[in-house]
């Protein structure tokens, strides 16, 4: 390990690197009052203790807590799914394989980060704490054959990629309600992080529908596929209303399970539906006749409150996860 | 102030006395020498007396009224850039796919919607909206496909940064949600044209730190986090952390756009560095 290389790496990275490590820059003061030798053992913890410092927070607000603890296992599920998926042999087209694998590193990157900021007792998920089929822990729910190489529905993985278009809706909309509770005086670059995530998940978002439009065509590895009114199967990058409940799966009795996704939150006014067309009480319908209701829809993305993103993430949340209290903080 | 050109901006109307890359060398050289030698080597970097030529610049000004002028300025930006998209040779072509001309209706109509929404919360919150920018799309070739894309890129990802880089210095947290329901669809709109660019390049290393995680090697161990990031942005000056967008504060940004802005419209935003 070069620690210098990675102290300048980080400064060219992050440019008040050193002051957040300390205001006077005296970094390589701070390393030598460590009171300890330095050599290559004992590097790892005298790392981790550098990083918590530039990085890490002491005491974090409880609701600036809870809502990272939020984000934490909503990126777990993720995860989890992704790595999952990635292992199943002819689950995931080969054309497909690098951005799964990328949006996977991602998610676990998200991971790195928010425990680096909740800190060591933040809670770590297994992939047996979550139930993929959407059944709450039954493991039968409507997207049991996601994960199953041409299980029903599932031709090319398309099961799997509107169950990742669904999850990392949730995503965004989820970083989306937290934000404003992250905007505090003394978590402003907490804020700033979480946005730099929220904005990757909407681009993973995208790239689901984009490939889910290429599997509709029957075009996989193509970014040009037609959108198809009504955006259930073939979607365009993008919300446009509620794309008329979101991806069908294959269950007589409960055909749209992403539909909680694309509606409205508690209360509504606040967390409106992904069809709202009303901005800081203006119709923006209104201001001009090219501006369609689906228009207006598809240019904003809408917030969610963490009590209805427990409510979805639940449903994929095992026996097991449930006893460990998963998706069932108090807000 | 000088033209910090990011990666991935196509270098554009620098004259020969602008040093582009030596303010940088000499920025990073200096943060090593101390916090005072390196502050004052920023100030002196940033501001070369020729290189602005007297070109005065608007203030987005300042407070949540000014980050709301400096996204209004933004989605004028690349409202004005879709429409032109939409009257292109390339556009209007015989052969253009219907599913790559419904793309650019859809992001024209988007942007012009943000930039219309965006005007009229200036107005109800009694705040006077920037002029009406007059743009400069003379480096954008608008008879290709791919020079359409590369500069729909660039309009994209940085608006994606911009607004990441606005929200610490909102107050009002109905402003913050606003710009959230914003930006989202900017990285949408950013996602697609990368992936119609080259597959699979939505989030690739030039706008995201990227990760490589070390994973456990069984499924009863539970992954806490390991991996390598790769946290090297160029002119990125947020908080960087794994697999995030690299977010950019407003001067820098606008240094970037001024680029694509005429000589009576290039923009600065002094009160938010």
């Amino acid at each position: 390990m070069n620690l210098f290389k990675l102290i300048s790496d980080l400064e060219q990275a992050d440019p008040e690197f050193l002051d957040r490590v300390n205001p006077r820059r005296r970094v390589f003061k701070y390393l030598g009052n460590a009171g300890q030798k330095v050599t290559a053992a004992t590097i790892p913890g005298l790392l981790a203790s550098f990083f918590n410092k530039a990085y890490g927070q002491a005491t974090l607000p409880s609701d600036v807590q809870k809502v990272l603890t939020l984000a934490l296992q909503l990126e777990y599920l993720e995860f989890h799914f992704y790595n999952t998926a990635l292992g199943v042999s002819g689950l995931i087209p080969s054309s497909e394989t690098n951005g799964i694998t990328t949006i996977r590193n991602d998610e676990a990157g998200h991971i790195n980060a928010l425990r680096g900021v909740l800190g060591t007792s933040a809670p770590s998920y297994l992939v047996t704490d979550f139930d993929y089929s959407g059944g709450g822990g039954t493991g039968t729910g409507p997207m049991a054959t996601a994960l199953v190489p041409n299980g029903a529905g599932n031709a090319n993985g398309a099961l799997f990629f509107a169950a990742g278009q669904a999850f990392s809706d949730v995503g965004q909309r989820a970083y989306k309600g937290g934000a404003p509770t992250l905007n505090t005086a003394s978590t402003k670059d907490i804020l700033e992080a979480a946005l730099n995530i929220h904005s990757v998940e909407a681009r993973h978002n995208s790239h689901f529908r984009t490939v889910r439009r290429a599997i509709a065509a029957n075009a996989l590895g193509s970014a040009t596929a037609a959108a198809v009114s009504p955006y259930d199967n073939a979607p365009k990058s993008w919300i446009n209303l509620i794309d008329s409940g979101g991806p069908t799966a294959p269950s007589t009795s409960n055909p749209k399970p992403a539909a909680a996704v694309y509606n409205a939150g508690n209360p509504a006014a606040n967390y409106p539906a992904e069809s709202n067309t009303t901005q800081a009480t203006v119709d923006l319908t209104t201001i001009n006749p090219a501006y369609t209701a689906a228009a207006v829809s598809e240019a904003f993305d809408e917030p969610l409150d963490p009590n209805t993103v427990q409510t979805i993430a639940l449903n994929f949340t095992s026996v097991a996860g449930k006893a460990k209290g998963l998706f069932q903080q108090t807000f | 102030m000088s033209n910090h050109l990011p990666t991935g901006l196509p270098p554009h109307k620098a004259g020969p006395d602008q040093p582009l890359y030596v303010p940088i060398k000499r920025r990073s050289f200096f943060m090593y020498a101390g916090a005072t030698a390196g502050a004052t080597a920023l100030v002196l970097a940033g501001c070369s007396k020729d290189d602005d030529n007297n070109v005065s610049r608007i203030d987005v000004g300042s407070g949540d009224g000014g980050i709301l002028n400096y996204a209004y300025a933004l989605e004028q930006l690349e409202a004005a850039f879709y429409a032109q998209v939409r009257t292109s040779a390339y556009y209007t072509a015989a052969g253009t796919p219907a599913a790559i001309k419904q793309v650019f209706d859809d992001l024209a109509l988007h942007e012009a919607i943000h930039r219309d929404f965006l005007k009229a919360a200036l107005t109800s919150k009694n705040i006077t909206p920037l002029k009406d920018l007059k743009t400069d799309f003379s480096s954008i070739d608008f008879s290709s496909l791919n020079g359409i894309l590369t500069a729909a890129r660039t309009f994209e990802d940085t608006g994606v940064a911009a607004y990441n880089g606005a929200g610490r210095y909102l107050s009002d947290n109905a402003l913050l949600g606003l710009a959230g329901k914003i930006v989202s669809v900017e990285a949408r709109h950013a996602a697609l044209i990368r992936d119609m660019i080259t597959y699979n390049s939505f989030v690739s290393s030039d706008v995201v730190n990227t990760f490589s995680p070390t994973l456990p090697a069984n499924a009863t161990t539970a992954y806490t986090g390991d991996g390598t990031p790769s946290l090297t942005p160029a002119g990125s000056n947020g908080n960087p952390v794994a697999g995030a967008e690299r977010s950019r504060k407003p001067q820098d940004v606008l240094n970037s756009v001024n680029n694509f802005l005429a000589s009576d419209s290039k923009l600065s935003a002094n009160s938010f560095g």
